[in-house]
């Protein structure tokens, strides 16, 4: 079905809101006849890298083409592609009908032929005998079925699906995947969706484009995401896994948790500091014996149906999750065991927070906007750019932001197995990373101080 | 006694007494008087006089139909003059259309009698004659407001996805418009037109100050016949206002059920 014919390309495409960037050099081809979803959490940008392909908003930068044409300022009348709005947008002043064959009487086709269409779409979506409906007396789902079927009358060469399901219910929503999917399969079009649930990105897609923060984190088939995250946002926002700081003793040879374990990964440098993925499933849990690679004593244990999911924590103070068909109680102490193939190592995108400063004085230094106190140092002169480096675990974080030098927003929470790994975006809109042991909640508003000794100043790279 | 009387009062349904008592005494009451004295002659019997009075009077039927021509010519010019006004505030940004819209509800502050005298000072002092063209100005000055607000409330809550699907759909901007913005804003449509045309109607302090009482409205009519003590014929001829009111008023009902819906002023 496929074949290797660009339908829609995205070239380096930025879009900001006033100052805010909401979208960063997004490059992004799909080809003829692919199911596409972008995938993210809110706010990340999915919706308004649809919007613009749909030609609804323009991008500040960035070149868009369908079907080899450049389309960046066409409007969206006159664009090949046809959207399936989240909330619907069906016309409440028409019928079911009207609503449906909208897009074919602007085309000004013949009556019959419009019928024709109309009745034939409504079979597919299962609608039939319901042309003469109000849009408003439908269920949920009839709505989003006639809107699917409005979009699809057209015959667009790619249609573009805003979070289409987000709306309807658990069991409502697993149907719609599977006739989607059918209807792919039927059409043999482009599909373009955007969803923020994972577990329908897998489902449905050829190829699934990660997002996160304005950027594309990693594209691939639905198995290479979960099989290989790219790096730890992707590994967390895929399925569950345990995420932990390693070391990659040399090829093949990995530290984490406190034990080397052997791995398939290779090419890392010797003793570099890594992110260690291992997806639930995939850690041997039993009764402890020399097959053991570790041990842990099992802290919670709950039924989900087909499994049970089991927290262990391991003597050195990691906490493992696992997922297994056998049940293990709570206290017991069990053997655990990771095959090579099911340990998933991944470059760390940084070792420490790295920042420009300026010298203020000798034992004073400005970044993130703000003064801050350091060591006494008399290697730079006042004025003088520096770079600043500050280990993550060196960062403090206060309740009250006001006792913060700095304040910011907690916007990506990690859990690394014994601690937990913070992104926090201050006000200067700038990402610093911090390692915890405390709790904290996404979106909590924290002020940031850093101990004068943590702040190591260098000279500026390059 | 007392607890009697906050037992009484504690009980929410009996907080509408006073509003049931208001509207029987001054709503209710009085329209029945108006039935009773249309259909008697002034001896207190049993008669439909009044009526065939009025059908006999070419005056007064001419008057009527008169009325109602400039009724449906100001709720048209009204509608012509007011729905791009209300489509450029309903596009523009909130904070500026709330102050526009706000300047074109201000006149509405100063009492209409008033307006009107002013206006009639103005057409004085540039030296234009009062006629049948004052009277339009000054019908289409009181009621636009009325036509504006409505239309601007419809056109603002239209869901800006519909315009966009209409767009995606492959509407170029002007068949967006007639597709869809424009039929969405029907019921707004609507309830501005019962706003204009039911008041303009039945108006007569407008026609009698801005023509000098040389053009002579139904309102007219009907105050002057009450004025000079015929109370059953004025009464007849109410009633004839009212069923014409009526009439328009359900002609407009599925349009004003929906107005109502989303918010619109009747």
């Amino acid at each position: 079905m496929q074949g290797s014919e660009n339908i829609i390309s995205i070239e380096h495409v930025s879009h900001s809101f006033g100052d805010k960037a909401v979208l960063e050099d997004i490059n992004l081809v799909v080809r003829k006849g692919e199911f596409v979803t972008i995938l993210g959490p809110s706010g990340c940008g999915k919706t308004t890298l649809l919007r613009i392909v749909a030609g609804f908003q323009k991008a500040s930068e960035g070149i868009i083409s369908i079907a080899g044409t450049n389309v960046t300022e066409t409007p969206p009348h006159k664009r090949p592609v046809n959207t399936v709005f989240q909330k619907y947008a069906l016309f409440p002043h028409l019928n079911v009908f009207q609503n449906i064959a909208f897009g074919l009487n602007l085309k000004k086709l013949d009556k019959e032929v419009i019928q024709k269409k109309v009745k034939k779409v409504l079979k597919m979506v299962s609608m039939t005998n319901y042309e003469e409906r109000d849009v408003d007396s439908l269920s949920g789902g009839q709505q989003q079925r006639v809107a699917i079927a409005r979009a699809i009358v057209n015959e667009p060469e790619v249609l573009l699906l805003d979070e289409p399901l987000a709306a309807l219910d658990l069991k409502m929503r697993k149907d719609m995947q599977m006739e989607i999917k059918a209807m792919h399969k039927k059409l043999g079009i482009t599909f373009v969706y955007v969803t923020h649930d994972q577990e329908e990105a897998l489902t449905l897609s050829d190829t699934i484009v990660v997002m996160s923060e304005g950027r594309i984190q990693q594209i691939g088939t639905p198995t290479e995401i979960y099989n290989e995250p790219a790096n730890a946002f992707v590994a967390d926002f895929i399925g569950e896994s345990n995420i932990l700081n390693g070391i990659m003793i040399h090829d093949s040879l990995v530290e984490f948790a406190g034990h080397q374990f052997e791995c398939v990964d290779k090419g890392f440098a010797t003793n570099e500091p890594v992110d260690v993925v291992i997806r639930p499933e995939d850690i041997y849990i039993f009764e402890l014996s020399d097959a053991a690679q570790f041990s842990g004593k099992v802290t919670s244990s709950i039924f989900k149906g087909v499994h049970y999911e089991m927290m262990v924590t391991s003597p050195e103070g990691f906490e493992f999750l696992i997922q297994d068909y056998h049940c293990f109680n709570v206290g017991e102490t069990v053997g655990l065991r990771v095959k090579p193939n099911d340990i998933h190592v991944m470059k760390k995108e940084q070792l420490c927070n790295t920042f420009e400063g300026i010298m203020v004085d000798k034992t004073h230094i400005r970044f993130l906007g703000e003064t801050f106190e350091c060591i006494e140092n008399n290697q730079f002169e006042a004025g003088s750019k520096v770079q600043v480096n500050i280990k993550f675990d060196k960062v403090i974080l206060q309740d009250n932001e006001e006792d913060g030098t700095i304040s910011g927003d907690v916007s990506f929470i990690l859990y690394k197995g014994d601690h937990y790994h913070l992104t926090v975006l201050t006000d200067e809109d700038e990402n610093i990373f911090v390692d915890t042991n405390d709790i904290w909640d996404d979106g909590d508003r924290v002020g940031i101080t850093i101990p004068p000794k943590a702040i190591k100043i260098s000279p500026l790279a390059n | 006694m007392k607890k009697n009387l906050f037992a009484f009062a504690g009980k929410r349904r009996n907080w509408s007494i006073p509003y049931i008592l208001f509207l029987g005494f001054f709503v209710v009451v009085p329209l029945i008087l108006i039935v009773y004295y249309a259909f008697t002659s002034t001896t207190g019997g049993l008669t439909l006089g009044n009526f065939t009075k009025f059908w006999n009077q070419p005056e007064a039927m001419h008057t009527f139909v008169f009325s109602i021509g400039v009724a449906l010519i100001t709720t048209f010019i009204c509608l012509a003059l007011g729905y791009p006004a209300a489509y450029i505030l309903s596009r523009m940004e909130s904070k500026t259309a709330k102050i526009m819209v706000l300047l074109f509800i201000l006149p509405m502050w100063v009492n209409f009698l008033i307006r009107t005298l002013a206006t009639v000072a103005l057409f004085d002092f540039f030296r234009i004659p009062l006629g049948q063209g004052s009277l339009y100005f000054g019908m289409v000055y009181n009621f636009l407001p009325f036509m504006i607000y409505p239309i601007y409330n419809s056109l603002q809550k239209t869901d800006k996805n519909l315009i966009e699907a209409a767009q995606d759909l492959g509407a170029n901007p002007s068949q967006v418009f007639f597709k869809t913005i424009l039929p969405l804003s029907v019921p707004g449509i609507s309830s501005g037109i019962m706003m204009v045309f039911m008041p303009v109607i039945s108006t007569f302090a407008i026609a009698e100050l801005l023509t000098i009482n040389n053009i002579k409205l139904f309102g007219t009519t009907l105050q002057e016949n009450i004025y000079n003590g015929m109370w059953n014929y004025g009464a007849a001829l109410s009633l004839i206002m009212l069923l014409l009111i009526g009439l328009t008023s359900m002609l407009n009902s599925e349009g004003n059920a929906k107005a109502a819906e989303e918010g619109g002023l009747i």
